[in-house]
């Protein structure tokens, strides 16, 4: 079967959680790969928790309903709750260590701890958590390569030149957490 | 053009653009609102029209009167506004008037719910509103077909002269995938090159456009011309798609939307355990593929047929109509917005082979 990589992305409504996963498409999608990006539209939304799914794949993409991600960048304690039983064996779980104080528990997945809010916080804005989350994914599973990131991310915000620093920063530093910082347990 | 990354929603507005459809009304309503929001700023920049109804039987009534006028006009809407549309569309059909109808499915019957949804499958197909019509009915399964079947839903309408409604699940409106526009989009279309179209009657015999027959001979002559038409999309217009058929297939899927999408992945998922299912994909509701169906579900290989919706089965008695009684076949469905999912599917099909779960 074709490489196919689906990814998660999974918090309160707010934390940027939906702008990750169109970014993390777009880049997809620069590099000529076949993407799809689906929000969680759900009555849930107005609860307060708000996901997506991306899906990255070298071939036409059957479902865009996943089951079993093979992987997920999660920034709440419910969203753990929700999708940490889900992810696929020998999958990927990267957990906003900064608001959620457990982990998943399971030993047949990889896990990542990533502070995701104490580091935005640092770089200058708690807004770009999501930033911090989305370069530890990219620079752990290298499904896209960090100057087309950067490039979308230009494109994204090219006008608002302060925040596009901010956002690099973030980039930096999630990347930095992959030799670093990152527990994987 | 280059490729964009766009909303479902999104995309079905510019593409109507691309058919130079620029006249449209709508009353928002979840999952198709976007829609509406894409169209208040991109129409003013092509100098369209879009015009926000007070409710869903205004919109069916302007679009009566615009469509009369020979322009490309159209609407998107979810299931409890499609309702309120149907005397207008029934009008319409009974017109001979071009329209495109989007209806971005969710769950009913009633208000609902939000979720996605195929429970509009009779609705759509069988005509929803009174008398003896049929709308053509076009069912994308990505965003790029959802802009494809835009473009060619106006297309058929003009060449028709007939409603066509473009039937997306709540997931087409939804989702992103990457798009691809025609590099050149289509002019306006011109009322003045068509014949029946209500321009103003100065300086040439006046035309009249009614569906109110009261000579039961003229009112059967109208439903003569409409079964003519029929006729003829029927004989020209049918489109499916078959994924992994071969002679090595046990079952024959058919699903249609991002059903279809679902069921391919469990058919890829199926092979790796060794059994073999093809997907029978209509991709036109209205006129269904009949013969098509008929052939590939006579098929020696083939030891029954499942048909799996997002509703509690409705294209599935087209579809044993149409294999008229050659092989067995079951359903597998979820509704109110619950989306069967590619387990869901393989589950059903080991069923059906006595392979248990």
């Amino acid at each position: 079967m074709a490489k196919q990589v689906e990814v998660v992305m999974a918090g309160f409504g707010g934390q940027g959680v939906m702008t990750a996963g169109q970014l993390l498409a777009y880049a997809g999608m620069d590099e000529g790969k076949q993407v799809v990006w689906i929000p969680s539209y759900g009555p849930e939304m107005r609860g307060g928790t708000a996901n997506c799914t991306v899906v990255i794949s070298d071939a036409r993409i059957g479902s865009p309903i996943i089951n079993n991600p093979l992987s997920a960048c999660i920034f709440n304690r419910p969203s753990l709750d929700k999708f940490g039983a889900l992810i696929r064996t020998g999958g990927l779980l990267l957990i906003n260590s900064s608001l959620i104080d457990v982990v998943s528990g399971r030993s047949d997945i990889t896990e990542i701890l990533v502070p995701a809010n104490d580091i935005a916080i640092k770089v200058g804005s708690p807004k770009v958590a999501n930033m911090v989350m989305l370069a530890a994914y990219v620079a752990a599973t290298e499904i896209v390569s960090f100057d087309t990131l950067n490039r979308m991310l230009e494109l994204k915000m090219g006008k608002k030149k302060d925040l596009l620093a901010i956002n690099y920063r973030a980039f930096e530093e999630g990347r930095k957490l992959t030799g670093k910082v990152i527990t994987t347990r | 053009m280059a490729k964009k990354l766009m909303k479902g929603n999104e995309a079905i507005g510019e593409a109507a653009i691309a058919a130079g459809a620029i006249n449209y009304f709508a009353y928002p309503i979840t999952p198709q609102s976007e829609v509406a929001e894409y169209m208040t700023w991109r129409l003013p920049e092509v100098g369209g029209v879009f015009v926000q109804a007070e409710s869903e039987v205004a919109v069916g009534n302007m679009l009566l009167g615009a469509a009369s006028t020979g322009k490309r006009v159209f609407t998107t809407s979810s299931s409890p506004g499609i309702s309120l549309m149907m005397e207008a569309i029934s009008y319409m059909a009974g017109d001979h008037l071009p329209v495109v109808i989007v209806n971005i499915t969710r769950g009913g019957p009633g208000l609902g719910g939000i979720l996605p949804a195929q429970s509009d499958y009779f609705q759509a197909v069988k005509a929803g509103g009174h008398g003896d019509y049929h709308s053509i009915v076009l069912a994308p399964a990505s965003v790029q077909e959802a802009v494809d079947l835009m473009i060619l839903a106006f297309d058929l309408a003009d060449t028709y002269r007939t409603p066509v409604i473009v039937m997306g699940d709540g997931m087409i409106g939804q989702m992103m995938e990457s798009v691809e526009f025609p590099e050149k989009y289509h002019d306006p279309v011109n009322p003045e090159t068509k014949d029946w179209p209500l321009t103003g009657a100065k300086g040439r015999k006046p035309r009249v456009i009614k569906s109110l027959f009261l000579d039961p001979k003229l009112l059967e002559k109208n439903s003569f011309d409409l079964a003519a038409k029929y006729a003829v999309i029927k004989a020209k217009e049918v489109r499916h798609e078959l994924y992994k058929v071969s002679n090595k297939n046990r079952i024959l899927i058919t699903a249609y939307g991002t059903m279809a999408r679902i069921c391919q992945t469990a058919i890829d998922e199926l092979e790796e355990e060794g059994i073999s299912a093809g997907l029978f994909r209509p991709i036109t509701l209205y006129p269904f593929p009949e013969k098509e169906i008929y052939q590939e579900a006579a098929k020696k290989n083939i030891e029954a047929i499942l048909t799996v919706e997002m509703s509690m089965g409705q294209m599935i008695e087209d579809v044993e109509r149409f294999i008229k009684g050659t092989k067995p076949i079951e359903f597998y469905g979820r509704t109110g917005g619950i989306v069967p999912t590619p387990n869901e599917v393989k589950d059903k099909v080991r069923q059906m082979l006595g392979a248990g779960k």
